[in-house]
């Protein structure tokens, strides 16, 4: 595709050659492993996935964590997992993956009429 | 499927404000347009925090000092959320530490302008950081999840910067003679820096405008420039202070304030490298990085010997 970005907005610092070189390009890597953090905001809820960071161990990566997540008291607890054992789903295949779901109306309540007496069911 | 039925559905989902996130099919000019932009945007948080650093063990009081420190982390911060979501396109956090270092990579520069008295903190937070939130409250509706999402994290960290600076810029307004002047000093040398913020005008850009058509950027410089102007020029008035363009003047018809032209050629030669404190920040990130390389190889042999260690056992 031959498309290139001309217009030079705030944040994209004009400079003709920088950021023009394919992603895959660099290696060897020496970054420490990187970690997908989830924190629970407050107790009785789930932990929700607030972004990820690099770090050399686990013990590192709670650390890294709580200083860069938790500055304002986002949260109660930390997980942190290396990102390279999540498996994810295909987004090229999620039609094929959800499709079973699509059909069934049924599953909801409100596919259900009910009269007006028993409506709060 | 066929490239181009790639690219028009990916348009589609554009259109229809449907979130790119980063195992999606995306135009390769598209990746390396939100990897270059992300990137720098990271540089810009982490180098921005070089102009303040320079001042926490100068800071007029306890309160200022602790102030600043939480300030100056958040920008540490604002650089790992970013980074992190440019390495979702596939760029690794090395690549671009080594791009910054050698140059090759930019990072805004307004950071190349040096903070010369107490009073640059205020002016800083104030009119940088009040700059900065213009755009980055923009992208907070930027098409790429993880840039979008990172946006979310950093607007809300960001107002407590605006404000700490405009309240700082206040004690001095109302202070004693030399104060008053050294608000006046301060505002005179960042305002037109912090214009320059928003880029070139429009008018300099080619049609080929995919930003806007791929929605990483939703308004153009010139309108967040003249959102900016219109938002400071009120400030400015409780302050008791004066913006140094004796061309700013409110317009009824257009209901903007117009404003004087920026020195267009100061702003190429600082992008070019030839600002005040260029080679003084690089050097400064440089050494910083080297510095530190013994604490990342420390770091990483504990892990490696824990590893075995767990592994023998
Ligand atoms: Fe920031
Ligand atoms: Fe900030």
């Amino acid at each position: 595709m031959k498309q290139f970005i001309k217009k030079l907005y705030y944040g994209d610092i004009p400079d003709a050659g920088s950021g023009t070189t394919p992603s895959n390009d660099q290696q060897p890597r020496t970054d420490w492993p990187l970690w997908e953090v989830f924190i629970r905001s407050k107790q009785g809820l789930d932990h929700k996935h607030v972004g990820s960071l690099h770090a050399s161990d686990a013990q590192m990566a709670i650390e890294n964590a709580r200083d860069v997540y938790t500055r304002r008291q986002e949260g109660v607890s930390i997980w942190v997992v290396e990102s390279k054992h999540l498996t994810a789903s295909n987004p090229a295949e999620a039609g094929e993956l959800f499709e079973p779901a699509a059909d069934k109306v049924y599953r909801h309540p409100t596919f259900y009429n009910l009269p007006d007496q028993v409506n709060y069911m | 499927m066929s490239s181009h039925n790639l690219e028009e559905q990916f348009q589609q989902k554009i259109d229809q404000d449907i979130k790119i996130e980063p195992k999606d099919w995306m135009p390769d000019a598209y990746r390396k347009t939100n990897t270059r932009q992300i990137s720098q945007h990271a540089h810009s948080e982490v180098v921005g925090m070089l102009p303040e650093g320079n001042w926490i063990s100068r800071a007029p009081s306890l309160k200022r000092k602790a102030i600043l420190i939480a300030k100056i982390q958040d920008e540490g911060g604002h650089g790992l959320y970013l980074y992190a979501a440019a390495e979702t396109l596939g760029q690794s956090r090395e690549q671009m530490i080594n791009d910054l270092h050698s140059g090759k990579a930019k990072y805004s520069s307004i950071f190349n302008y040096p903070a010369l008295t107490w009073a640059d903190m205020g002016a800083i937070g104030w009119l940088v950081d009040g700059a900065a939130i213009m755009n980055q409250v923009m992208l907070t509706r930027t098409s790429y999840g993880p840039y979008a999402r990172a946006m979310v994290r950093i607007c809300k960290e960001e107002s407590f910067h605006q404000r700490q600076g405009f309240e700082s810029l206040l004690v001095l307004s109302k202070g004693s003679e030399e104060q008053r002047a050294l608000c006046q000093d301060a505002i005179n040398r960042w305002w037109w820096p912090a214009l320059m913020m928003f880029g070139p005008r429009d008018q300099e850009s080619t049609n080929s405008d995919m930003s806007l058509k791929w929605r990483i950027k939703r308004k153009t410089n010139d309108e967040l420039r003249q959102q900016f102007v219109d938002m400071i020029a009120e400030q400015i008035k409780v302050l008791g202070m004066t913006l140094p363009d004796p061309a700013l003047q409110w317009n009824a018809t257009r209901n903007h304030y117009d404003f004087g032209e920026i020195n267009w050629d100061e702003f190429w030669q600082v992008v070019k490298g030839n600002g005040p404190c260029n080679k003084e920040r690089l050097e400064a990130r440089k050494k910083a990085w080297e510095k530190g390389a013994w604490v990342r190889e420390a770091a990483q042999a504990y892990a490696n010997k824990k590893n075995t260690g767990t592994k023998a056992a």
